[in-house]
């Protein structure tokens, strides 16, 4: 038993880069980004008497003459290519619809999965009916973009061997502007585990896999027991995101890796304690920065 | 109640954790989530206190008002519980949303509280029969993150601990009446004894195991739970059964002797903390938006 009970404090970011406020792309709601009236009106920007106003807060960009501003603190805007991990939400005639953080649920057609044997299997009305044999309402996947509806709504794809249902594991959500873009988003950590970073903010942790069964063309989840050894790292993964996360550290393989190896003289579940957070990120930030110097 | 969705597959992950004693966030069955609390966040209450538990969020204020005792209880005060679920914490309890869940919250408070030890009511009453102080405690919740009941009892005492109630003076006038006369000095004031008030203890069967201070996927895995709340001497005043699966009288047993333990234990860094809060005076409060 153990309950640990403090008086809250005033939470400050570790930040060793520049200050934000050296940075002039860098916009809360409010701000005057231009008064030249030569520029267009993008997202995210209003007139106000004849200024050019940020009205979220975000990075600025430019486009010729386009001006828009990013927002930080979003919903997912997928683009083609993408790699996510979504949770099914609904079943329904040859599609499942899927939760992705988007401002709308994301689609995945059961025309753009793979099924058990074979690439170039037929669906037949017989697939159609045994879909929730697949996919389940609350399973997760992981998924690439495939493409955009006019909408704004994603068409998701699992056609690789890579992508499909995922087993046992832990779901970390953290906001998707965190995600930094990678070749690959797909990590097998040398810690012991293995991680997903879905650019939609939804990380995905779990043991590293032995040898895959293709047949079942990544439908089939193993139930068996996971060793404590692999939990403790998985659970401490998860912790080390939050930690990065409160902390508005971008997450990418070597960031968590830097996290996990500053995380290990603490238990894994003081990791969230707020002092243990800020110097395990600390740490992490002097990594980097060594690394890149 | 904010619920979370959860496959299969992760349901088993959680499970055979909870056998192995280590939870997905590094926990033990019987450990509690970091918990901040801060009491005096509402200057125009009486008393209040803000607590966060991971990412639960609850809200106490408490109002003195005088009141008339009730016929079977001459001599004594009485509290009032209203719970109320903010939209913020989950858009279900938009509208009415939120109100069954509310309803259930206040009607376990009154439960919990409606013994003679937890609080002294005789020393909430002013005039035998006529007048007495009530105390309106409101209960806002901000966020759920799993284990409310928990957060809010811890939340209650607090603030019951910060109450200040002002004394009052009774004088009869010339024609016989009496006159109750508040004091205009805001330190002449009276303050409860909470030693007595019990914290709840939210115990959640999963698998063959029970774990204190679930969070939202580990309810999700959880058939049934079972409220305890205990006082510091380990006396258990109320036991409610939650959820719609059944439990074992053995496990019952198993698990009302865990809630008498963790709740006798979770009092006293709560008081330590209380007090040590007192003796830090003025302190720059963190609020909402530290």
């Amino acid at each position: 038993m153990a309950a640990d009970m403090r008086l809250p404090n005033i939470r400050k970011l570790v930040s060793l880069s520049l200050s934000a406020g050296d940075r002039r792309d860098l916009v809360v709601p409010g701000d005057v980004i231009t008064s030249d009236s030569g520029f267009m009106r993008g997202h995210g920007t209003y007139v106000d008497e004849e200024k050019l106003t940020a009205s979220v807060a975000g990075e600025v960009q430019r486009v010729d003459k386009l001006i828009c501003v990013r927002p930080l603190k979003t919903r997912f805007n997928g683009e083609v290519g993408d790699v996510v991990v979504g949770r099914i939400t609904e079943v329904q005639q040859k599609r499942w619809k899927v939760e992705t953080n988007s401002r709308l649920d994301s689609i995945l057609l059961l025309s753009s999965v793979n099924l058990p044997g074979g690439e170039l299997r037929r669906r037949s009305a017989e697939d159609e009916l045994t879909m929730r044999e697949y996919l389940l309402e609350g399973d997760l996947i992981s998924a690439e973009v495939q493409s955009v509806f006019s909408d704004g709504a994603l068409s998701l794809h699992t056609r690789s061997l890579k992508y499909g249902k995922l087993g046992q594991g832990v779901l970390v959500q953290i906001s998707p502007s965190l995600i930094k873009r990678q070749k690959t988003h797909f990590h097998n950590l040398p810690c012991g585990a293995s991680i997903i970073l879905g650019n939609n903010g939804f990380v995905w942790l779990y043991p590293t896999p032995g040898q895959q069964d293709e047949e079942a063309g990544g439908f089939y989840t193993s139930l068996e027991p996971i060793s404590l050894s692999d939990r403790e790292v998985i659970s401490r993964l998860r912790n080390c995101l939050l930690a990065l996360s409160a902390h508005k550290v971008l997450v990418f393989d070597t960031s968590v890796l830097y996290c996990y190896e500053s995380s290990l003289q603490h238990q894994v579940k003081d990791i969230l304690k707020p002092e243990v957070m800020e110097e395990i990120v600390m740490l992490t930030q002097q990594k980097l920065i060594e690394q890149e110097g | 109640m904010a619920t979370v969705q959860v496959s299969e597959a992760e349901k088993v992950y959680i499970l055979h954790g909870i056998r192995d004693d280590l939870r997905v966030d590094g926990r033990g069955c019987e450990d509690y989530r970091h918990m901040e609390i801060e009491t005096d966040v509402v200057s125009n209450t009486d008393g209040s206190a803000k607590v966060s538990l991971g990412h639960t969020a609850v809200l106490v204020g408490i109002k003195a008002e005088i009141g008339k005792p009730r016929p079977m209880a001459p001599n004594e005060g009485y509290l009032e519980f209203f719970v109320d679920c903010s939209a913020n914490a989950t858009p279900e309890f938009e509208g009415r949303g939120g109100e069954e869940l509310g309803k259930e919250l206040s009607n376990t408070l009154y439960k919990v509280f409606n013994n003679k030890h937890s609080v002294d009511l005789k020393k909430l009453c002013i005039s035998k029969g006529e007048h007495c102080w009530v105390l309106y405690v409101d209960v806002l919740l901000l966020q759920c993150d799993g284990n409310l009941y928990d957060a809010m009892s811890v939340a209650i005492k607090a603030a019951l601990f910060s109450t200040k109630i002002p004394k009052v003076h009774i004088s009869n006038d010339e024609e016989g009446g009496k006159e109750i006369e508040l004091s205009d000095d805001p330190f002449d004031c009276m303050r409860l004894d909470v030693e007595n008030v019990p914290c709840i203890v939210t115990l959640c069967k999963v698998g063959h195991r029970h774990v204190v201070d679930a969070t939202l996927q580990e309810k999700a895995c959880s058939v049934a739970s079972l409220i305890i709340s205990v006082t510091h001497k380990g006396t258990v005043t109320c036991v409610r059964k939650m959820g719609g699966g059944s439990l074992d009288p053995e496990s019952i047993f198993e698990m009302t002797e865990t809630g008498k333990r963790v709740g006798k234990a979770l009092h006293v860094p709560l008081m330590k903390l209380l007090q040590q809060e007192e003796s830090l005076g003025t302190r720059q409060k963190v609020g909402f938006l530290g």
